[in-house]
């Protein structure tokens, strides 16, 4: 049985990773899980300086999801390289960093400074709906992605992954002018933005008025958003947005992503990644799957 | 160690107020790992509240490899947990966070409304002179649990049960001094507590609370402001889950 996946030529051992943020740099979520088994690790975004976030309250529960407004908190690149990038190759995980930024220097900073690194993939995070600057200002104008791609793409030595933002009106758009700035894979989607109110308080549920939503209730979005990038580009997906169980990734990887990503179900069930990598290979063996990559996109 | 993940057997189930229960919990590796002013994650089984609850614990015995939890119902997590029983099962994790540091100065344990189940196990550990406040909405309890460790004081928002006002007042009314605060309640009075700690030149060791989502350090949701760069993110925020939820009150901002 093959559960391996290949993403622009890097070859991860099976489709299963963890979305930005859900994770830290995966220490605090080793004590119950063996990284090593993990398909990557997708590491919290990280930018060119430490970042502070935003005020708290940071996140509020929804019905069947969350919403979170962190800000992207984190302690910049040369404490990520000197700490987190060894610890994860100590746990022999592979590693895909999450990159954001307020600028294009930003982000070409902290990929210039990651070249030399032991690390599988690059994210690039265009689409944190959370913060004022960068972030999904380059992820809602087809343009600026474009733009932002080439940029990032010049200076990577990793393969890029563009991240993108179900914030728009149409996302297969913003797809082919991320595949046309010379993007090598995409991952979808970040979070959608969305309001909670307090009614007892009458007041916002997370300081930043707004927060992107996650969890099962956006899965279906993210299901149909996968499906129509699939089908308008040729490049490889990562699918996320509110994976549960292995019945939810495999669903992803049939509307045709070749990695997929737990995010909030971490949050309630800190050992999900490795059920649902066992439970892919139960499901595989009860359909007389040979090869995971048979069902990559096989829902037309 | 982030604590263990299991199902747990319920032992019992008691209203102790309008609002607030207490729930007793057999989790053997729970019990053997705790100290005082550590908390953990219940989940609910409604797959529609998919973040765990952070509880404090109020007591654990090793012997019989029980936590008690005792927590006031505000929402549709606490409201479900209310409605268990004895022999069914519910996931929770722990032990998580720091706890109280112990010192063995004369102390002032201070509990604020649902601050205070936490102070029945600092009280029992704590083996020095002590006084214990307790604030109040309108309603007492736990005030059996609390007697046999040390002289108790009482304060209540309507004046009904002991001084009329808030801890603080308490304390003044009742001239109650110490070497040092071991706190935890709402927001207003640790600032408060912080406040006082510092005009009488003495330690505060406050629980914080916050919105948490992992509960185990990972998130970033849960943090707070503190006078040091933090050593995980490099910036000045303190993980309320993993590096609390005991501070030392002239470490955060709030």
């Amino acid at each position: 049985m093959n559960l391996s996946v290949n993403i622009a030529g890097v070859e991860f051992k099976n489709p299963v990773t963890v979305a930005s943020g859900t994770f830290g740099s995966g220490a605090e979520y080793g004590d119950f899980v063996d990284l090593s088994k993990l398909g990557a690790v997708t590491t919290k975004g990280v930018a060119n300086i430490p970042w502070a976030g935003n005020p708290t309250p940071r996140i509020a529960e929804t019905y069947g999801g969350m919403m979170n407004a962190v800000g992207l908190q984190n302690p910049g690149i040369d404490v990520f390289c000197k700490r987190d990038i060894p610890f994860l190759q100590q746990q022999n995980a592979s590693i895909i960093v999450n990159v954001c930024g307020k600028s294009e220097k930003d982000y070409v900073e902290v990929v210039e400074r990651l070249a030399d690194e032991d690390v599988a993939l690059l994210e690039i995070n265009v689409s944190c709906p959370n913060v004022k600057e960068g972030g999904i200002a380059f992820g809602q104008d087809p343009k600026a992605l474009e733009q932002i791609t080439k940029a990032v793409k010049a200076k990577a030595k990793q393969p890029i992954v563009m991240k993108l933002s179900p914030n728009v009106t149409d996302i297969t758009e913003m797809a082919r002018a991320a595949e046309a700035g010379g993007a090598d894979a995409l991952s979808l989607i970040n979070t959608l933005t969305g309001m909670k109110i307090d009614i007892h308080r009458r007041s916002f549920a997370v300081a930043n008025k707004t927060g992107g939503v996650s969890g099962p209730a956006i899965k279906p979005i993210a299901v149909r958003m996968v499906y129509q990038v699939a089908n308008a580009v040729k490049l490889p997906l990562i699918g996320m947005g509110g994976i549960m169980n292995y019945e939810d990734a495999i669903e992803f990887m049939m509307a045709g992503a070749t990695m997929v990503s737990v995010g909030t179900a971490n949050f309630h069930n800190p050992c999900v990644t490795l059920e649902i990598i066992e439970g892919m290979k139960k499901f595989m063996e009860e359909k007389g799957i040979e090869d995971i990559n048979e069902i990559i996109g096989c829902v037309k | 160690m982030s604590g263990v993940k299991m199902t747990a057997k319920v032992r019992s189930q008691e209203k102790l107020a309008s609002d607030i229960y207490s729930l007793v919990l057999h989790a053997p590796e729970i019990a053997t790992a705790s100290k005082p002013g550590q908390f953990v994650s219940l989940y609910s089984k409604n797959g529609a509240n998919l973040l765990p609850r952070p509880i404090s614990i109020c007591e654990f015995d090793t012997e019989n490899g029980t936590v008690r939890l005792v927590y006031r119902v505000v929402g549709k997590g606490t409201d479900e947990f209310s409605k268990l029983k004895e022999g069914d099962k519910i996931d929770v994790m722990g032990p998580l966070g720091n706890g109280f540091t112990l010192k063995d100065k004369k102390a002032i344990l201070i509990g604020g409304g649902i601050g205070i189940p936490p102070m029945v196990e600092l009280a029992k550990w704590l083996d020095c002179e002590k006084s214990i406040v307790l604030g109040f909405r309108d309603e007492t309890f736990l005030l059996d649990d609390l007697e046999p460790s040390g002289e108790v004081y009482i304060a209540s928002e309507d004046g009904k049960h002991g001084v009329q006002g808030n801890v603080l007042d308490a304390i003044r009314e009742y001239e109650i001094e110490g070497d040092i605060i071991y706190a935890c309640g709402p927001t207003p009075m640790l600032r408060a507590i912080k406040e006082y700690a510092i005009a009488n030149g003495i330690e505060a060791q406050i629980s914080m609370e916050e919105k948490m989502a992992c509960g185990i350090g990972a998130c970033l949701a849960c943090v707070c402001k503190s006078k040091d760069v933090d050593h995980h993110t490099n910036v000045n925020n303190k993980r309320i889950c993993k590096d609390g939820p005991v501070f030392d009150a002239q470490e955060v901002e709030f």
